[in-house]
């Protein structure tokens, strides 16, 4: 990416660069040779725990056997493949991951931005640090315990909600083993844990904008309003065209861990997404190979979406990501 | 932000200041909620509807909870795993992240490629395991550290801080006989104290957060981390499995040992994060520049 030969104009320059002795080449190696050590732990940790995986990958075409090993496990071709798009199940998980995803964007995307505008106009600093670090803190739980202190809050066993409800003179609701409350629980969860924590880019953005702007605007007669509308949402379009992006690229990507932590057997049919589903298949049933293949092809989708958007953000005038 | 004295300005930020407060306000009264509800007795849980401040103050879910050693042994293992992890992997993150940060090594456009790469396209979580597998690593300690030892993300944004540390420091220090090493230990890092504490903070928080690794490489109960006995005993403690919780014999855990153990699961992450809560914003910031 920074290769410097790579920009036009310098080529010149730097070309006697290329034809450099490689007595030269072996100099500047052995200069360097404690950079190249300090690299080794950290290559090897990619290659044993990220491209190893990658490698894996090949049991989705075989019938994989723990015993056998990718060696000398036997061939089927795309016969995994063929099973996952005609597998009713298959099909209604990927379902369900498309709709928490679109969840995700339409619900959970602008909510921090929102809540970023807000918090810009707060005046004195003091305030502005005091919510700051009160909505950055649930990013900080790990799910099991922003799941945990759901269940603690809406079970039927005295929780809070249930309780408030009745005294209001609802009925109440079991809120964990109804299916229709799955979705609505999981996008609050992530809203409630991440909406904080999203502004920081957004705030460090806007704190970038030249005041000059404001002040020509207010002549102008601009309320607050316009402001945000004319100067202050215009300056972040392109942070949030990014973060969109990286959104989007992780399409199929909701996260294991909260899910899982919500998914039981009567909200299955709404919660079980690709992801718990590789888990279940793979690690509990033993379908090394299909899971395996579910996770390709959700691998790869996630692959073609971010580098499909970025291609599109960079049509549109932006930047992309990389 | 300058003032707007007009009526309209203060309106708006009349209005703007009581969402805010609202908003706060809902992020932590569930914490409040659980705080308190950890303090009192379950029997006053179920007689006064709303707890934010317990009426009677009892230590009786804390004393339960501690009353068997499951507890302490999965703190012990989440508090040694967090420590180590976060050790470890800042040591080969730095290393790392600053071999790709000179500008002058050969090779480290194709490292930094083959990194970025692993975050747009991963093997997913069968053929990681049976890599972990492979490596012997099921039920040991170090298939909670190893597999994520290092974060893509997190190198990359140590690496763009090092990018921007002036050149000639390193120089002169070369020039004053330090190796590379030197360099890396003696100058680089100390000039990078927000960067490696911002770091540290989130490899820490991760590993104290660590729940996949241990479900799926852990068979072992007794080894099992704060985060998996927690989500044993508030979520499937309904009597759907009672295998290796607290002990067999006790009844499902009520709402006020539920509410305590999630307390002593939250409390090492409350305890640093006033500390290190300044330097965090600056280095979320860093993260979001591009290189």
């Amino acid at each position: 990416m920074q290769d410097v030969t790579a920009q036009p104009g310098t080529v010149s320059k730097l070309k006697p660069k290329r034809y450099k002795s490689s007595s030269e080449l072996k100099k500047r190696l052995w200069r360097n040779k404690y950079l190249y050590v300090m690299l080794i732990p950290g290559i090897l940790f990619f290659v044993l725990f990220k491209y190893l995986p990658m490698y894996g990958l090949i049991i989705s075409f075989q019938d994989y056997k723990p015993y056998q090993g990718i060696t000398g496990s036997e061939w089927v071709g795309m016969e995994h493949f063929k099973r996952l798009f005609t597998e009713p199940d298959f099909i209604k998980i990927l379902g369900n991951t498309l709709i928490l995803f679109a969840m995700n964007i339409l619900l959970y995307f602008p909510v921090p931005i929102i809540l970023a505008l807000m918090l810009n106009e707060l005046r004195g600093t003091f305030f502005k640090r005091f919510f700051q670090t009160l909505v950055y803190l649930p990013h900080f739980m790990s799910w099991v315990i922003i799941v945990s202190i759901t269940y603690v809050m809406v079970t039927m066993d005295g929780g809070i909600i249930n309780e408030l409800l009745s005294y209001f003179g609802f009925e109440q609701v079991n809120f964990l083993l109804n299916p229709g409350w799955f979705r609505p629980m999981y996008i609050l969860q992530i809203i409630w844990r991440e909406a904080g924590w999203g502004t920081i880019i957004y705030l460090a953005s806007i704190a970038a904008i030249d005041p000059g702007l404001y002040e020509a605007a207010r002549m102008d007669g601009a309320g607050r309003m316009r402001q945000i509308w004319h100067i202050t949402l215009p300056a972040i379009r392109s942070v949030i065209i990014t973060l969109l992006i990286l959104k989007i690229g992780s399409v199929l990507d909701l996260g294991f861990e909260h899910v899982y932590l919500m998914l039981n057997s009567m909200n299955r049919n709404v919660a079980e997404i690709i992801d718990t589903y590789v888990y279940t298949a793979g690690l509990r049933q033993g379908q090394f190979s299909y899971s395996t293949a579910i996770g390709f092809f959700k691998s790869i989708i996630g692959l073609i979406m971010v580098m499909s958007v970025n291609k599109l953000s960079k049509k549109m005038g932006e930047e992309g990501v990389y | 932000m300058v003032e707007d004295r007009s009526l309209g300005g203060r309106v708006f930020a009349a209005v703007n200041f009581t969402l805010l407060a609202l908003i706060a306000l809902i992020t932590v009264l569930p914490f409040v909620h659980v705080v308190a509800g950890s303090f009192t007795t379950s029997a006053e849980i179920a007689a006064s509807k709303f707890v934010l401040i317990p009426k009677v103050w009892s230590l009786e879910a804390y004393k339960f909870i501690f009353s068997t050693d499951t507890i302490f042994k999965a703190m012990g293992v989440s508090i040694g795993v967090t420590l180590i992890g976060t050790l470890f992997s800042m040591f080969i993150t730095a290393l790392m992240a600053y071999g790709l940060s000179r500008r002058d090594l050969d090779g480290r456009n194709v490292v930094n490629f083959l990194v970025v790469f692993t975050m747009l396209f991963h093997g997913g979580m069968i053929p990681t395991f049976l890599v972990v597998k492979e490596l012997g690593l099921i039920d040991s300690y170090a298939a909670l550290i190893l597999p994520s030892a290092i974060s893509a993300f997190n190198m990359i944004i140590l690496k763009n801080f090092f990018q921007n540390i002036p050149e000639g420091l390193e120089e002169s220090a070369k020039i004053d006989g330090c190796n590379d090493f030197g360099i890396l230990f003696r100058i680089v890092l100390p000039l990078s104290m927000p960067a490696i504490a911002t770091i540290s903070l989130f490899y820490a928080v991760t590993y104290w957060n660590t729940y996949m690794s241990a479900i799926l490489y852990l068979d072992d109960s007794a080894k099992w981390p704060i985060q998996v006995l927690l989500r044993q005993i508030v979520v499937l403690a309904s009597g759907m499995d009672h295998s290796a919780t607290l002990d067999a014999a006790v009844p499902p855990p009520d709402q006020s040992i539920k509410m305590a153990v999630i307390v002593v699961a939250t409390l090492p992450i409350l305890m640093v994060y006033p500390f290190l809560q300044k330097h965090f914003a600056k280095g979320a910031m860093l993260g979001s520049m591009k290189g």
